[in-house]
């Protein structure tokens, strides 16, 4: 009897020696996909790849969704105990993700002065959605910003110079009536414009604010603007797009099925995710174009998309793991052949650098658009309690689309509720 | 001794509920009762704890627009589903149960929109409602209509999403309709037709009431998959434009997950269980004694 009892604890002490560093480590992340084309077998073939090269850190890889779900699913299994260490989520579910108190910022985790570089090497404009009270809590990843996708064709067929997109917003309406073609009867074949306006109205409209010069929260995510004449001016612009200009469809236009109808021909323009960038390029039976956006009193587009984030409940074994394979994934190498295989951008100066990228971006220029548009880009609407305020802002911008609402009644009611819920976090 | 045989009897029983009794309580009865408790509470977040504030999330909840208006849409979605779905199945289910060519065909076809899985129907129904290129809008500007923007208009969103769920709904209580008419048994059709009854008539005062307890049985299915839309919201419209097509299921879902306030999420759970209660209550207790044909 004795005998046995210590042979099973020699057993389990030899168990839990074993079962440390020199083991595997295994990490679990969610990540969303909120755009078209293959993105989960991408993610499985470079996960593969880097499990390939790092033997002892295995990775499981969920797709969980668009960037709400996943941000839903990944808290309510940190809340349920169940093993996640890292994510792919939103960016601007940072302040969301501070409040929680569930991530770590990379600044905690990172230990030599190279990694502290590499912390450093992403575009500063990704950063604004990344950083929050002078720490990095967030890794750029799948990140975007808002392009125009233009059909060349339709713009030869109304007498417009194909290689010349409209550059302003001026431009852009005259361009637009002279795109939109209806039959005998008056009935509209092509719009000239569709700006996507479910899934993420607060993103498009940052873009018409930033053009107007004006951005719609502080950097510290506690106070917006909603109200401000700047950002009532950029919503009249947008609903008379539908109204008074009669280019585009009055009513809300779905995110999800826009980039069916740009392909269809229904539009003849588009603004989307760059991250459309490569499933429009595959399928587009048409010549197509990608411009910025155009520009009222300065271009400007917010950055979008998800970044990695390290979760709090973790082990040291663990937080190295994570580091470990974040940088890898972030690479230059990783970063420039993620950017061709999606459309979103390369998330580092290095990544452009690249031959692979270099080649790619001169044979097919619609590919650097997005990069060269971050000079002009600003952080996406990104506060504390962040899907409460993005959903004060877009309920406004919806009733003001469908007629529901004059632009500045419905932005003040926005601001008021953005005010009552931000007033604790200054 | 005889008393000791009935004794043994009952704990044999009891032992054989208990497990089934423990998964009610576990599942049902104590999600209940902690969500009733939290409805008192604050959400805790991060490192501020739950704190007791009393009927404060009640409170909130009467000042609420969006509470208001999701109320309000879900009762005219039930109102615009139920009786329809439920009339439809009944006929569709008269019909196969006749003499028919392809009878399994037909019924196959019925059923169909109820084994598709409820995103897949939410996507085919979205590119039917896109403006244009839908479905929806190709046959309405082939018979000369204008294109018009169906899930973008707060006008006709809901009345989009009572369509698609009708069609959903109807296939699968005609699948009870279809069982009920078969239990039928034949002889009093025979017997009303030596006595001369029209069909009509052989309906109305004979097959209606014998289809009674399934009709209760549907309606209250019906009543419950009204509250219970959630699916199609998400791939569909999002609850919008501005709250025109949010349910009081989907929003409960928003406020818990999205703004993570677990402690509003609980009040309104409270409100909806208080509500289908009501409605279970009032459909058993009122029209059940209405239904048994004597």
């Amino acid at each position: 009897m004795m005998r046995s009892v210590r042979k099973l604890v020699l057993a389990l002490a030899t168990v839990a020696l074993m079962a440390g560093p020199a083991f595997a480590v295994d990490l679990t992340m969610y990540y969303p996909v909120s755009v078209g084309g293959p993105i989960t077998k991408v993610i499985d073939g470079m996960i593969a790849d880097f499990e390939k090269e790092n033997p002892d850190i295995h990775v499981k890889a969920i797709y969980a969704g668009n960037y709400d779900d996943t941000r839903v699913k990944a808290l309510a299994a940190l809340r349920a105990g169940e093993p996640v260490q890292l994510s792919v989520l939103f960016s601007i579910d940072l302040f969301e993700l501070m409040d929680q108190d569930v991530v770590v910022p990379f600044d905690d985790v990172v230990t030599s002065d190279a990694d502290q570089q590499w912390l450093q090497s992403f575009y500063p404009a990704l950063m604004e959605n990344s950083s929050a009270s002078g720490k990095v809590w967030g890794v750029p990843f799948q990140r975007s910003t808002i392009v125009m996708y233009y059909n060349k064709d339709a713009f030869r067929e109304a007498g417009l110079d194909p290689n010349t997109p409209p550059q302003t917003w001026d431009e852009m309406v005259e361009m637009g009536k002279k795109l939109t073609k209806r039959d005998a009867s008056g009935k509209v074949v092509r719009w000239g414009l569709h700006i996507p306006s479910t899934g993420y109205p607060y993103w498009m409209f940052g873009a018409l604010c930033m053009q107007n010069d004006q951005v719609l929260m502080n950097g510290d995510g506690n106070t917006t603007y909603f109200d401000n004449p700047a950002v009532v001016e950029a919503m009249t612009f947008w609903r008379d797009l539908g109204g008074k200009y009669g280019i585009m469809p009055e009513g809300t236009i779905n995110w999800g099925t826009l980039r069916q109808k740009f392909l269809e021909g229904s539009t003849a323009m588009m603004w989307h995710s760059t991250g459309n960038l490569t499933p429009v390029r595959e399928s587009a039976p048409f010549d197509f174009g990608v411009a910025m956006l155009p520009a009222k009193k300065r271009p400007g587009s917010p950055t979008g998309g998800g970044n990695f984030y390290i979760f709090k409940k973790t082990t040291p074994e663990e937080r190295t793991a994570c580091l470990t394979f974040v940088k890898w994934m972030t690479a230059p190498e990783r970063s420039a052949k993620w950017s061709m295989a999606t459309g979103y951008i390369g998330t580092s100066h290095d990544a452009y650098a690249t031959e692979a990228l270099t080649t790619y971006c001169n044979d097919f220029p619609a590919a650097a658009v997005a990069r060269d548009q971050l000079d002009y880009a600003t952080a996406e609407l990104s506060t504390y309690e962040n899907a409460r305020v993005k959903k004060l802002l877009d309920d406004a911008i919806q009733a003001v689309l469908s007629g529901q609402d004059k632009p500045e009644a419905a932005m003040a009611a926005a601001q008021k509720g953005a005010e009552r819920i931000l007033k604790r976090y200054r | 001794m005889k008393l000791n045989t009935k004794i043994s009897t009952q704990v044999y029983g009891c032992l054989l509920l208990l497990p089934a009794a423990c998964l009610l309580v576990l599942f049902t009865h104590y999600p209940v009762l902690e969500t009733l408790k939290s409805s008192f509470f604050t959400t805790p977040r991060g490192l501020r704890e739950a704190a007791f504030v009393g009927l404060e999330n009640y409170s909130m909840l009467l000042e609420d627009d969006v509470f208001w208006q999701v109320l309000c849409n879900n009762a005219i979605f039930s109102l615009g589903t139920i009786p329809v779905s439920v009339a439809l199945a009944l006929i569709m289910a008269l019909w196969v149960n006749g003499k028919l060519p392809a009878k399994s065909w037909v019924r196959a076809a019925y059923f169909t929109p109820t084994i598709l899985p409820m995103i897949a129907v939410a996507n085919i129904w979205l590119f039917f409602y896109t403006p244009q290129i839908g479905l929806v809008d190709k046959i309405v500007t082939a018979l000369g209509g204008a294109s018009h923007n169906w899930l973008g208009d707060p006008a006709t969103v809901l009345p989009c999403l009572i369509i698609m769920t009708i069609w959903k709904e109807a296939g699968f209580f005609m699948i009870f309709y279809l069982a009920a008419l078969q239990a039928i048994p034949p002889e009093l059709q025979e017997a009303a037709r030596v006595e001369g009854a029209g069909r009509w008539y052989f309906f109305r005062r004979v097959t209606l009431p014998l289809l009674m307890p399934t009709t209760l049985f549907v309606f209250i299915n019906a009543t419950i998959n009204s509250f219970k839309l959630v699916d199609h919201l998400f791939i569909m419209t999002k609850g919008g434009p501005d709250n025109a097509s949010s349910l009081l299921l989907y929003y409960i879902y928003e406020v818990a997950f999205s703004f993570w306030d677990t402690a509003y999420a609980s009040t309104l759970t409270i409100v909806l269980l208080a509500l289908l209660a009501v409605l279970a209550i009032t459909q058993f207790v009122f029209i059940e004694r209405k239904v048994h044909y004597q």
